[in-house]
Parts: structure tokens; C-alpha cells; sequence
């Protein structure tokens, strides 16, 4: 065992060394960096600075009341709490859909995989629209449904809902590729030393795919928290009870009351960064755990 | 930010510039509400006809709909209207109270608070109205699904509320509290809060959800006329709120584009015969009694309020009902 790891030890005592530019093979380090640096400026630190700015305008009382008045309050737990029960479904089916994908073959199963970027690309005010009259009491499912007192449109289980349909591709598009590269030899070789299916399954190919799940994991819940265009059309929309942090932004807005809604969208901001930090953090562990293993 | 917009208009500036000095067509943009889309319609292409017929200029009307207060936030972001035709004052204040762009005595410089035609909010219910629904009372039964936008987000919606409330208040002897609790229970048996009246429509009208919508007298007739009379019936309540949707010229943008005197024609063309006729066949009340009367039968008699009356004008009733805070937030939250 010891001889044959040399070469990965090796590998991993260099990773360790922390060296800002590496010499690489491919020329154009510089350029490349820099490219990268100014994209993700424009793209993305620009507009996330504009919202900082403008909070900083207000004064730290108004801010207050925004992010912490009931509606407000009550519009975060539901988005964050909705997000996260939809990413951990999206987690388990999403992992099994791949799962199916990538070991077994049966007919139609390009059209379920094409199936699974649907959500990605169908426009969600029109994946909401669908969803509503699907559930509402007199749709195909609602009206399956009511007969057991189960209603999803216009409640939080129709945001739970929505969130799920549009998560489920960041999962099984994360998952998927790991599964494929995934060494079956490995596999094997566990099994001819005496492992059982399952002890295969949590001991071998559970970490392998591990950090890939986390990572659709955290797109999933990402997306959830950001969701706008399904949500509104399924939720109901009621204060207190189904309003989503994003339709509260938007609310605010249309009330002229700019500072309410950056005062929202800083603190949306905030938590969410935390929250990909965290499990990025987490994912991390769970790569150098798989490498050294 | 601001730089941001200024690079921006700037640069529409130059382009509008260039584009002026082809001597093309004069263009007008005329920012307006959701359910104007039809009535705009046709009064443009009636204002084109008659602005060419009297100073053989070709002007081009360009439109842009969606909900009043959207609206007019995207012309304090830097859309160039010209001018606006939204859904109530309080949205064209916000314009001139954020950019003045225009003055603030805006709602003077037209006849009828600057309200060429008025609407009113009505009541439309499924064919054959089953669940017996004629007056807001009726809205409070239990069991009854009412559909109304978010008035946080709608205009029209807002218009809704103080219906809602105005009838309470005539009902109560003026006891707020009274009115407050009939609001609430009213609220109550709404399932679903749209952010739009085109929204709250398409909800009731072509996903079947509800027992009655809330309209615009106009987005009723309208519904029923394009989407069969053999599937909603038009309810008219005892008394409702007088809608008086305002319009203005876009002072500093009209004067960038030089279009002030074609924009202000534009608009004071809508007090003409020809533009009530328009307005009343697009199922807006208008001001004239004249063509009133010619399409009598067709607007109902009801007792009408202003805003101004009973709340004493938007502001207020914009800070004591919508506010973050206000009334309508209160009746949402348990124990207060």
C-alpha cells in the first residue's frame, strides 16, 4: 500500500504548497487571470457593489426596520426554509435519478435526460403558470388531491413545489459526470475483498460523488433562494403566510421605497454567501477526505 | 449609479439626436397601465390622423404597458416618455416628487385633474352569478373566493380597497374601525394576491379561480366582450369609487426631444369630442356629457366617490393604507 501511494503523497505535498503562480504547460497565465478578474468584475461585483452602495446611502434605522419588520421576517424563513427542504429533495432524487442515468439502460432513457435540463431551459413564469393549474383544486392533481385535504397552490407547500421543479437539473447535472467517471474497478475490488452492496455503496461510491452532491446541493438552494418567476404564480402571494423574499424586492420597489428593498436584498445577499461558504467549506473537507483516502 | 444612467442617457441622447436629424417622423412614447392597451390603440392611430391633417407632421406613437407603479418607476430610472397616462396620481407624483422631471403642480395644468376619463371598479362573476354576489357585502360571506391584486403593488388594486372601504364607512356611519374589520374580512376570502390587474384577471378569468373579481369597470367589459358573454356576468355594487386615471406631459423630456408641442396636443386632443368618443368606446367613462349621454346604457348609474372626499386625497390615503406599516399590512398580521 505504502509504495503505490507514494505517487499520489507526492502529488499532495505539492498541492500543499500554497505558490501564486504555478508553472503550468499551458502558456498565457496572465492574460488568463486577468480575463477571469475583470469578467467576474463586470459580471458579477459591479451590480453586488451597487446594492452595497445604495444600502450605504440609507440611514442604518430605515435599513433596520426594512430587513426586520414581520412580513419581511416571515418572507426569510420561508425562503430560506423552502430552498433548503427543496434542495434536500432535489439532493435524494436528483442522486437517484443520476444514478438510474448513468447504470442502467432502458429504452427512452436520451429523452429522460434531455427531460432533466427542462427546468433549466423553459422560461419559470411558464413553468409556474403549469405547476398552478396543475395544482390548483380543480386541476388534473389538485383535484386528486383535495379529497385529502391536500392543497399546494396558494400555500407553501406550492412554493416547495415550484423550488423542487426548478432544482432538480443542478443535482443530476453535478452528479451525473462523477458517477460516469467513477472507476468501476474500484467497485469490484471492494466487493472481491468482502463487502456487501451496501457497505460498497456508503464506503466507496457515497464519498466519490459526495462532494459533486454538495456542490448541486448548493446550486439547488442558490437557485431556490433566487427564484422569482414560478414561485409568484403558484404561491398565493399572501402577507405573512407565501410572500418570498424576492416578491417583497419587487413589492418594495414598485413602492418607491428603494432602500426597503436593498435593505432585503443585502441581507438575502449576505445570508446566502454565508450559507455557499459554508457548505463550499464543507465540500472542500469532503475532497481533500476523499483524496487522502 | 447615476453616472451609470448619465453615461446612459447621454448616449440616448446622441442617438435620439442623430435619429432627429434624418427630419423623420416625430416620435412620441406615451408610458401608460395595463388595461389601456386598447384604448391607446385606437386614440393613436385617430392622433396621428388628425396631428397630420393639421400640421402635416408624421408623428409615430410608440406604447409601453405594465403595472402603474412599475411604470412609472421605470420613467424615474430613465425611460423617456414623453408623456404618461398611468393609473393614479399618486404614481405621477412619485415622478415629480423623485426626478422633477415635471412640476409638482402637475395635476392643475389639464380640465378634471388632469382626468380626461374616469372608470370605475365593478364586480364580474361567473355566468348566471350562482353565488348570488351584488354588493360588497356580499364579498364578505364566508365561502366566497374573491380575486384582487396585491394594492401594495397594483393601482388598480388600490382603487379595489378604497371601494371596499368607502361602502364600509357609508355603511358603518363612518366608524374606521368598523371599516377596518369589514377590509379584513373581505382580504380574508382572497386566495391568491396577484401583483397586476392583467394578472388578478388572467386568474380568474382563464384559470377558473374564484367567485368574483374586482375589476376596472373598462378591464369587465372588456372580459366580457373578448372572452364570451355566455361565461361571466357584470355586477354593479350600490356605490363605488369614482377612478380618476390622470395623464401628463414629461416636462424635461418633452423639451429634450422637442416634442413639447406635439406631446401636449396629444394629450389635450383626449378632451376633444373625437377623443371622449374614443375613450367611451373603449369602455372609459367620459368626461363629456354629450357622448356620455350617446353611450348612456352602456356605463350603469351608481353612486360614485372620490378619493379626495372620502380619503382626502392620495398621499394620505397612500400613507395610511399601503404604507409598509399601514392598514392593509395590519389586517394581515395576527393579534394587531
Amino acid at each position: 500500500m505504502e509504495e503505490c501511494l507514494t505517487g499520489s503523497i507526492s502529488l499532495e505535498s505539492e498541492r500543499r504548497t500554497v505558490r501564486f503562480k504555478r508553472p503550468g504547460i499551458l502558456p498565457g497565465f496572465w492574460p488568463a487571470l486577468g480575463f477571469s478578474l475583470l469578467y467576474l468584475s463586470l459580471i458579477v461585483l459591479v451590480p453586488l457593489s451597487a446594492i452595497f452602495l445604495k444600502t450605504a446611502t440609507a440611514s442604518w434605522a430605515h435599513f433596520w426596520a426594512a430587513a426586520t419588520s414581520p412580513p419581511v421576517l416571515a418572507s426569510f424563513r420561508l425562503s430560506f426554509g423552502a430552498s433548503f427542504i427543496a434542495a434536500l429533495v432535489n439532493a435524494f432524487f436528483g442522486f437517484v435519478l443520476a444514478w438510474v442515468l448513468v447504470r442502467y439502460r432502458f429504452p427512452g432513457k436520451r429523452l429522460v435526460d434531455a427531460l432533466v435540463d427542462l427546468p433549466f431551459a423553459l422560461p419559470t413564469a411558464v413553468a409556474g403558470i403549469a405547476l398552478t393549474s396543475l395544482y390548483t383544486e380543480n386541476g388534473w392533481l389538485g383535484r386528486l388531491l383535495a379529497p385529502w385535504g391536500i392543497r399546494v397552490a396558494f400555500t407553501r407547500l406550492g412554493v416547495l413545489v415550484a423550488l423542487i421543479f426548478i432544482g432538480v437539473p443542478f443535482v443530476v447535472r453535478s452528479v451525473q459526470p462523477v458517477l460516469e467517471d467513477a472507476d468501476r474497478e474500484i467497485e469490484e475490488a471492494a466487493l472481491s475483498l468482502g463487502a456487501n452492496r451496501w457497505q460498497v455503496f456508503t464506503w466507496v461510491v457515497f464519498p466519490l460523488v459526495r462532494p459533486a452532491l454538495l456542490t448541486g446541493f448548493a446550486m439547488a438552494f442558490a437557485r431556490g433562494l433566487g427564484e422569482y418567476g414560478s414561485v409568484v404564480f403558484i404561491a398565493g402571494n399572501m402577507p405573512m403566510r407565501t410572500e418570498i423574499a424576492p416578491l417583497l424586492i419587487i413589492t418594495k420597489l414598485e413602492q418607491y421605497d428603494y432602500t426597503g428593498a436593498t435593505a432585503i436584498a443585502l441581507v438575502m445577499l449576505v445570508a446566502s454567501f454565508l450559507l455557499l461558504l459554508g457548505i463550499n467549506l464543507i465540500q472542500w473537507r469532503s475532497r481533500r477526505f476523499a483524496e487522502a483516502a | 449609479m447615476t453616472r451609470i444612467r448619465r453615461i446612459f442617457a447621454v448616449s440616448a441622447f446622441l442617438v435620439g439626436g442623430f435619429a432627429q436629424a434624418g427630419q423623420g417622423p416625430v416620435t412620441l412614447l406615451n408610458v401608460s397601465y395595463d388595461p389601456t392597451r386598447e384604448l391607446y390603440q385606437d386614440y393613436n392611430a385617430a392622433f396621428v390622423k388628425y396631428w397630420k391633417a393639421k400640421t402635416g407632421v408624421d408623428v409615430v406613437i410608440k406604447q409601453s404597458h405594465g403595472g402603474s407603479g412599475k411604470q412609472a418607476r421605470s420613467v424615474i430610472d430613465g425611460l423617456e416618455a414623453d408623456v404618461v397616462t398611468l393609473a393614479l396620481a399618486y404614481d405621477i407624483d412619485a415622478i415629480a416628487e423623485k426626478t422633477g422631471l415635471l412640476p409638482k403642480n402637475w395635476q392643475s395644468r389639464l380640465p378634471d385633474n388632469s382626468s380626461p376619463y374616469t372608470s370605475t371598479i365593478v364586480f364580474l362573476v361567473r355566468k348566471g352569478n350562482p353565488k348570488r354576489i351584488h354588493d360588497w357585502n356580499d364579498l364578505v360571506r364566508p365561502g366566497i373566493s374573491v380575486i384582487t391584486p396585491n394594492p401594495k403593488t397594483s393601482g388598480g388594486a388600490r382603487w379595489n380597497y378604497l371601494g371596499a372601504w368607502g361602502y364600509a364607512l357609508r355603511q358603518f356611519g363612518n366608524d374606521e374601525a368598523k371599516a377596518q374589520d369589514f377590509v379584513a374580512r373581505l382580504y380574508r376570502n382572497v386566495p391568491v394576491l396577484d401583483s397586476g390587474a392583467r394578472g388578478a384577471t388572467t386568474t380568474f378569468v382563464e384559470r377558473g379561480i374564484g367567485d368574483v373579481l374586482l375589476a376596472w369597470e373598462n378591464e369587465a367589459f372588456l372580459a366580457i366582450h373578448e372572452l364570451g358573454k355566455d361565461k361571466f356576468d357584470l355586477v354593479v355594487p350600490s356605490v363605488s369609487v369614482l377612478a380618476e386615471p390622470p395623464v401628463s406631459l414629461v416636462d424635461k423630456v418633452a423639451a429634450r426631444h422637442g416634442t413639447t408641442a406635439v406631446a401636449q396636443a396629444y394629450l389635450e386632443y383626449l378632451y376633444s369630442p373625437a377623443g371622449q368618443e374614443i375613450a367611451a368606446r373603449n369602455y372609459y367613462r367620459p368626461r363629456f356629457k354629450e357622448v356620455a349621454a350617446k353611450y348612456g346604457d352602456r356605463f350603469p348609474r351608481l353612486k360614485l366617490f372620490t378619493v379626495d372626499e372620502l380619503f382626502g386625497g392620495w398621499q394620505k390615503a397612500q400613507k395610511t393604507h399601503f404604507e409598509d406599516g399601514g392598514v392593509f399590512d395590519r389586517i394581515y398580521q395576527p393579534g394587531k
